[in-house]
């Protein structure tokens, strides 16, 4: 009894934020919808794309609104796992699954209907937020921005007033989130350089340019001996745990599986490479170029 | 989802303002050049600890103290109040917090009518109020204790965006517990004002009391 209601109170949001809450119930019915919609016109989906789609949509879901949240508020490294998923893991899947087609189809036909009704409105809207994607997402300012990110953050004073205040916690998370999407979403589109995205070789420069400075952060946390992050003693930790064996811990999670999503995401553009972007068949490629910006 | 108080005052205002999340990358761009100078902006240069106005709320509970009465935020109206949780098996962290911050009332002639230490015990099961009051008598007549039920105690630390937990019971029963070991300042009408750190100079805490308890006397 008392362990079906630790694992209920577990699932249940730490602290209940409704952006998260509808963002992730939204595509997740959104997607759900679309599956439906493909699947009775015939089309294949496969197995793998929904699976990538949904661990990542979960594990996002997971990390924020589950009473993992209180964990990662209160350990330094549970933090730092927080935000492997939020940054990295959770978006790569994301974007590995490339959901934009089936998305678009999971829509209600009364949105669509409107949506195209107020074509000029969502036109207006669209190029401005065009122009902006296209410079977030220029080869040399998204590497730059995505590890800038993870630097800002765990800059010891602003780290500490980010933990303190509910609001800055939420911004932190939200740009983790939404900077994690945007990356991996240039990493991982599975259009090739003719259709319109980043070329390969350049997504392989740029994934192997972020990695020494994620490991150099993460060793230099890993090796300090001072305590960097003072706000896990001032607010208390989760469970009585040493300082330094938090903070390490947490620096190894910020060096070696950050790292290595870099690795991942190089062996799936070589994938696209070699076999010439399989995915791009099963994706219509008019909706995919048109969504993609929206996103 | 925690609601945060408005900001008061000039320097809270400027912080807040035009900082709302969206999911959209235009203002996370925005967000991301606004948030250091924003960040930067934020604190009161005049005091000397962590200015918290506008990032806590303000002071709110119902507990039982040391002399089995039951305490509400109201009762320290009118006062400065320095809230503190712990433990009285504590080794280390709540007996030399305790201990500063008496000598810091000691030093600055702070009457105990005007400035409260309200010593939380995150530690029910051990600690007996006669426990607690036993504790609380080492460190002067501004010391008050008080505990309450797991729920209570967990809805108060969780407010103030701290947390507790307990280690696992070695042969003899004993545990250690991990606490928050920041003091929260409230203000004579019970708003947070300061964050008080281990690591914050003596000197900078007794400045910034004064001003505190200087304010509405």
């Amino acid at each position: 009894m008392q362990s079906e209601s630790a694992i209920g109170s577990f699932l249940l949001p730490w602290e209940l934020s409704w952006p998260w809450v509808l963002f992730c119930l939204t595509l997740f019915f959104l997607y759900a919808r679309g599956m439906i919609v493909w699947r009775r016109g015939g089309r294949r989906i496969g197995i793998f794309r929904p699976l990538a789609f949904f661990v990542g949509l979960g594990a996002i879901y997971a990390v924020t609104q589950t009473r993992y949240d209180h964990l990662a508020q209160f350990l330094f490294f549970a933090h730092r796992g927080q935000h492997l998923v939020l940054h990295h893991m959770g978006p790569f899947l994301v974007a590995l699954s490339a959901p934009t087609a089936v998305l678009a189809s999971g829509l209600p036909a009364a949105v669509t209907a409107r949506w195209r009704s107020s074509v000029g409105v969502w036109a207006g809207m669209a190029a401005g937020l065009r122009g902006t994607y296209r410079v977030l997402q220029h080869p040399l300012l998204a590497p730059l921005l995505f590890v800038w990110l993870i630097y800002f953050w765990l800059i010891p004073a602003i780290h500490f007033d980010a933990m303190l205040s509910a609001r800055l916690y939420q911004l932190m998370n939200w740009s983790m989130l939404i900077d994690g999407l945007l990356f991996w979403w240039l990493m991982l589109d599975p259009r090739s350089r003719d259709q319109g995205a980043l070329g390969y070789g350049h997504r392989i420069t740029i994934l192997a340019i972020i990695v020494p400075p994620q490991i150099a952060l993460g060793a230099y946390i890993t090796f300090s001996r001072d305590v960097l992050f003072d706000i896990y003693s001032v607010c208390g930790r989760a469970w009585p745990l040493e300082s330094l064996t938090d903070q390490q811990l947490g620096g190894i999670i910020t060096w070696i599986p950050a790292a290595m999503m870099s690795l991942l995401g190089a062996l799936v553009v070589l994938r696209y490479l070699l076999r010439g972007a399989p995915m791009t068949r099963t994706i219509p490629m008019h909706r995919v170029g048109g969504e993609n910006a929206a996103t | 989802m925690r609601r945060l108080e408005p900001s008061r005052g000039h320097a809270g205002e400027d912080c807040t303002a035009g900082r709302r999340r969206a999911p959209t990358a235009r203002i996370a761009g925005a967000v991301f050049v606004i948030l250091g100078l924003a960040l930067a902006g934020c604190e009161d240069p005049a005091w000397r600890t962590t200015d918290i106005s506008g990032v806590m709320p303000e002071l709110e509970f119902e507990l039982t103290d040391e002399n089995g009465r039951t305490v509400r935020a109201a009762d320290y109206r009118g006062q400065v109040a320095l809230l503190f949780f712990g433990f009285t098996n504590c080794p280390d962290v709540c007996p030399v917090t305790l201990a500063n911050l008496a000598k810091l009332a000691d030093d600055i002639g702070a009457a105990p009518d005007d400035l409260r230490i309200l010593f939380v015990s995150v530690d029910p099961s051990r600690d007996t109020l006669s426990a607690i009051k036993r504790y609380t008598d080492n460190f002067g007549p501004w010391v008050i204790g008080m505990t309450g039920a797991p729920g209570v105690l967990q809805a108060l630390t969780r407010r103030y965006r701290v947390t507790y937990g307990y280690g696992d019971e070695d042969p003899s029963g004993a545990y250690d517990v991990s606490h928050s070991s920041a003091v929260f300042a409230f203000d004579r009408s019970g708003r947070a004002r300061l964050l008080l750190r281990n690591s914050d100079p003596p000197e900078s805490v007794r400045a910034d009391l004064r001003r505190l308890l200087a304010e509405g006397a």
